[in-house]
């Protein structure tokens, strides 16, 4: 399987996403941005985490028009495989790849500590391994995660099985570190090809690192 | 020409920073404060003939880059 990771000025996560990946087994490639065009065998795009252009005016907002990034829409546009991470997340919120918007987190305080999340969906390709209301130990590490979106598009969300993971503590109780609507951790689009998640899976490979718990989200993108 | 572009969280949307900013000054004793929407402004250059081109010109900017209309609204005022 060929995975792409396109790296962004800032960018900081790409070297955690291709060492998740190749300890899976796969094939990864890092692609700067001003790049045109993917590889052809692209099988799944991973944007990363980072501070792409400083996060300068809004996080992921300039990021938006860089050139890859349109081959990256056509690609999601076409059916393929995207997951954004973190400022990968709001990368694809500020594309419109996926519907809504980052605030800054509810305390202003930059949040970086394990998290458990609780899966809501797992009839996507991205949670296909994990059962629902089962439990994740997933860092997470980001200053705006503070997840909007309007009445009705969040309507629109649970209507078509699009909120996949929600912010909760060890027992499953709700527990929000910053504020986003209904504890939403994660989404996908309406067809399932696009996921954002603000926590990190790919730095929950193993358990020496706290928690194995990524391993089994990110095989769900493997053939 | 000038284009002063304010950018702000869209009423409704609750601002994390406006609320810290009303918190704090209720501590320094200022108390007739009712609420505070933090926004950010943008200051523009522009090579324009006129005024309503200018406008036009940047209301595109502000739909595609300057203000993420998900949760954002902005206004414009364009100065000679």
């Amino acid at each position: 399987m060929k995975i792409v990771v396109p790296r962004f000025p800032g960018t900081n996560c790409e070297f955690d996403t291709v060492y998740a990946f190749e300890r899976l087994g796969e094939d990864v490639e890092i692609v700067w941005h001003e790049e045109q065009t993917l590889p052809s065998n692209t099988d799944l795009v991973v944007v990363p985490g980072g501070f792409s252009y400083g996060d300068y005016l809004r996080s992921g907002a300039i990021a938006r028009f860089s050139p890859i990034m349109k081959a990256i829409k056509a690609y999601a546009d076409n059916g393929g495989y995207v997951l954004g991470i973190c400022n990968g997340f709001q990368i694809l919120l500020e594309s419109h790849l996926l519907p809504g918007a980052m605030k800054r987190n509810e305390n202003l305080h930059f949040v970086s500590k394990h998290q458990y999340l609780k899966v809501e969906n797992n009839d996507n390709r991205f949670l296909r391994k994990c059962e629902v209301g089962e439990l994740l130990n997933i860092p997470i590490a980001h200053a705006e995660g503070n997840y909007f979106i309007e009445d009705e598009g969040l309507k629109e969300l649970y209507d078509n099985g699009q909120v996949l993971l929600t912010y909760c503590d060890k027992n499953g109780d709700p527990d929000n570190p910053n504020g986003s609507i209904d504890n939403i951790a994660g989404i996908c689009n309406k067809e399932r090809n696009v996921f954002g998640l603000m926590p990190h899976p790919e730095r929950a490979m193993e358990s020496i690192l706290g928690s194995q718990d990524g391993v089994k989200m990110l095989e769900g993108f493997l053939l | 020409m000038k284009a002063i572009v304010n950018v702000y969280l869209k009423e409704g949307v609750l601002d994390p920073q406006g609320k810290a900013v009303h918190h704090a000054l209720g501590a320094l004793g200022f108390e007739n404060v009712e609420n505070v929407r933090v926004g950010k402004q943008i200051v523009l250059d522009l090579e324009s003939t006129s005024k309503e081109s200018a406008q036009k010109e940047v209301e595109k900017m502000c739909e595609t880059l300057l203000a993420n209309t998900v949760i954002e609204d902005y206004s414009i005022e364009i100065v000679q």
